[in-house]
């Protein structure tokens, strides 16, 4: 169980998939729920209404008054979050035409589209604060909006893909499950949606490295190697350390955001360790027990200072990843133009037909 | 080799080298919608090469299931047309080869439901419907970019004239198809290019194209001469599952 | 103003999930016209499946998928179960999956 904020009935199935739907369904519960008495009826305290939809675990909806600062933040961690979609179907794509089996190949080429809608779906989201997909893509490119560092890591062998598949879709799971009862009701929305399709995602990776674990001494050096290399970087995943993370206090009361940096890194640890036992293979953290007293393990935290770099723009991959997107995005320009130009030709022929 | 086997092999290759080639466009699309309908269509692509391949390794007899036909032949040995396996280009040339195919992959398995080959008959009822969209798809582009700007006009243009002769040998009938022809399995390739014709030129010239002129007809891709493109290909897409011989993956 | 905007409206989607259901909005995404429109909104909001008709809705104006093209528009994901998290395999006992 998760959090304290959903009573025993919110959990009809097991897992994360389970939560999600708990989440589902708190969002209809909520929808339906007597908010009189919470939130003040006075049209006019605006900023009353607000906190007191907050308040109700209600969902703020897009032509709600909201805090500016609320609508910026949103803005920001929705667009950065459908950026690392698509950008994150570059390392993985990356294997595609050499996937080493005809299914792994089908899998994968679905997996790496779900991201390219999942990415849209997150821009469609954002878009109802009021910007346009076009100038975030276009913040993106000019390098003023980040994505998940996560991905400004090469992938070198096709374990890699299982690796990025159980780790860093694990991570990016744990880490979305919470946003799926976010306060602003087409993010918690689209994150329903995504969560829902993620499951696959994760799964495909994990039976990727379950099969090559238990395959030729070279597959499982394969396996061991990625697992070697993709573990610190998920666990930088879930952010800076509480004690230096910026955003993390005013987005929890805004019920943005809804566990801290560490709490879900260390839900993430704690979900890993029996998994990579089942895998059979070895998590590389020598200090990695457990702690009797906490009830949960004891790691190694990943080394922050490199995280800093990479986001500072100086990870093995970051200008491969933007220039990728540069080129895809000019490369199309006349493709769009021309369709934009065929759109204008039809409108004004039957302009002329109703004239 | 049998003439069903054979016949088998050419269509599940067809649509193997056509999914390699439309995956390559994954996170390279013009806008990220398309890039999204460009690997739904690769998808559909994969998943008949995959029936058909494996359809083709049981009528062999000798063991081998989709993955060893599509990973431990080389070029030599595939039967697709040369029309797939032609390099992306730009992305007229990629909505060029995809209709041009899609258009004739679609007759081509309306046919085979009526085929005296069950098997057959029930993939091709399956991917006959995918085609159809493929083709609406394609035709969509062709008409945008043929009747959208001056420049995407120029290029789609330019796109249909750089691979209309590689249609030619989607038509043609060697003794291997003209026997299936009258065991009425499949019908003969030569058979098909009027309905073909009937398909693809209305929608150029509502796409103000140009239709090419018949002329040079390159083949051999039946035959499993190739362009020189293909073994790139396939070395790119067989190096890893070469690389761990016996390896289940 | 941005190149998008002008070359790309919004359309807001509407799938109908099942016969007897009426058609809810799922999401939003862009193109220049109603029929890429439609197509977009086939490929990104039903590859699981999860529609039998499709709206695009711009200001003011609604297109719908025609039943006659009912077939090519969605039989196509009915067999890539690969999607669905219950194709996996997962070895007995992990949790958390």
């Amino acid at each position: 169980m998760y959090g304290n904020d959903f009573g025993p009935a919110d959990a009809p199935g097991g897992g994360l998939l389970g939560e999600v739907e708990a989440a589902e369904e708190a969002l209809r519960r909520a929808a339906t729920r007597d908010r009189r008495g919470v939130v003040a009826e006075s049209a006019e305290d605006l900023p009353a209404y607000f906190a007191g939809v907050i308040e109700a675990d209600q969902k703020i909806e897009p032509r709600d008054w909201m805090p500016e600062a609320y609508r910026r933040t949103l803005i920001r961690q929705i667009a950065q979050h459908a950026h690392s979609e698509i950008i994150g179907m570059q390392p993985e794509g990356n294997w595609i035409s050499r996937a080493p089996s005809l299914k792994r190949k089908a899998i994968l080429l679905a997996k790496v589209q779900d991201e390219a809608g999942h990415g849209l779906y997150l821009y469609a989201a954002a878009e109802t604060l009021g910007v346009t997909r076009e100038e975030l893509v276009d913040m993106l490119l000019a390098g003023r909006q980040k994505y998940s560092s996560i991905f400004n890591y090469p992938t070198l062998t096709w374990a890699d893909v299982g690796a990025i598949g159980w780790l860093v879709d694990g991570a990016a799971i744990v880490n979305q499950v919470p946003l799926c009862r976010c306060s602003y009701g087409p993010y918690a929305r689209a994150m329903i949606r995504v969560c829902k399709e993620e499951s696959f995602h994760q799964r495909q990776g994990y039976e990727i490295l379950h099969t090559l674990a238990h395959g030729t001494e070279a597959q499982r050096a394969m396996a061991q190697d990625a697992v070697d290399r993709w573990w610190y970087p998920s666990l930088a995943m879930f952010g800076p350390p509480d004690s230096d993370s910026t955003h993390s206090e005013q987005s929890m009361a805004w019920k943005i955001k809804r566990f801290s940096n560490d709490e879900l890194r260390q839900r993430f640890v704690d979900m890993c360790v029996q998994q990579a036992e089942i895998l059979g293979v070895r998590l590389p953290d020598p200090d990695l027990r457990w702690n009797d007293e906490r009830q949960a393990y004891d790691y190694t935290q990943p080394d922050y200072d490199e995280l800093m770099r990479v986001i500072k723009g100086n990870g093995p991959c970051n200008r491969q990843r933007i220039e990728h997107r540069r080129r895809a995005h000019a490369d199309g320009a006349w493709v769009r133009e021309a369709a934009a130009a065929y759109a204008a030709k039809r409108a004004e022929e039957q302009e002329k037909v109703a004239a | 080799m049998s003439d069903l086997f054979e016949f088998v092999l050419r269509l599940g290759d067809d649509a193997l080298v056509a999914a390699q080639r439309l995956a390559e466009w994954t996170s390279r699309a013009p806008e990220m919608e398309e890039d999204v309908a460009l690997a739904n269509i690769a998808l559909d692509q994969l998943g008949a090469a995959r029936l058909l391949l494996s359809y083709a390794g049981e009528l062999e007899g000798a063991g081998r299931d989709e993955d060893a036909l599509a990973y431990l032949r080389g070029d030599r040995e595939f039967r697709n047309c040369l029309l797939v396996e032609l390099p992306n280009g730009d992305f007229a040339v990629t909505m060029a080869k995809l209709f041009l195919l899609a258009a004739y992959q679609r007759i081509r398995y309306d046919r085979l439901v009526t085929s005296t080959d069950e098997r057959l008959a029930a993939i091709a009822a399956k991917a006959r419907k995918e085609s159809a969209y493929h083709v609406d798809h394609a035709a969509l582009w062709v008409r945008r970019l043929g009747d959208g700007t001056e420049e995407s006009h120029r290029r789609m243009q330019a796109a249909v004239d750089e691979v209309w002769p590689y249609t030619h040998e989607l038509f043609t009938t060697d003794e291997s198809a003209a026997r299936l022809a009258e065991q009425g399995v499949a019908a003969a390739p030569s058979t098909l290019r009027d309905e073909w014709l009937g398909a693809v030129e209305p929608v150029l010239a509502t796409a103000t194209l140009t239709r090419p002129a018949d002329g040079w007809a390159p083949g051999g891709g039946r035959e499993g001469v190739h362009t020189e493109h293909l073994s790139y290909l396939l070395a790119e897409m067989q190096v890893l599952h070469r690389a761990h011989p016996g390896a289940r993956w | 103003m941005s190149e998008r905007t002008d070359l790309s409206p919004l359309w807001e989607v509407f799938v109908r999930a099942r016969r007897g259901l009426s058609h809810n909005h799922v999401g939003s995404l862009h193109a220049p016209d109603a029929e890429l429109a439609l197509r977009n909104a086939r490929d990104l909001y039903t590859r699981r499946q999860e529609g039998v008709s499709i709206w695009v809705v711009p200001a003011g104006a609604i297109t719908a998928s025609s039943p006659d093209e009912k077939d090519a528009f969605f039989d196509p994901a009915a067999d890539k179960v690969y999607r669905h998290p219950t194709f996996y395999e997962v070895p007995d006992g992990v949790a958390h999956l």
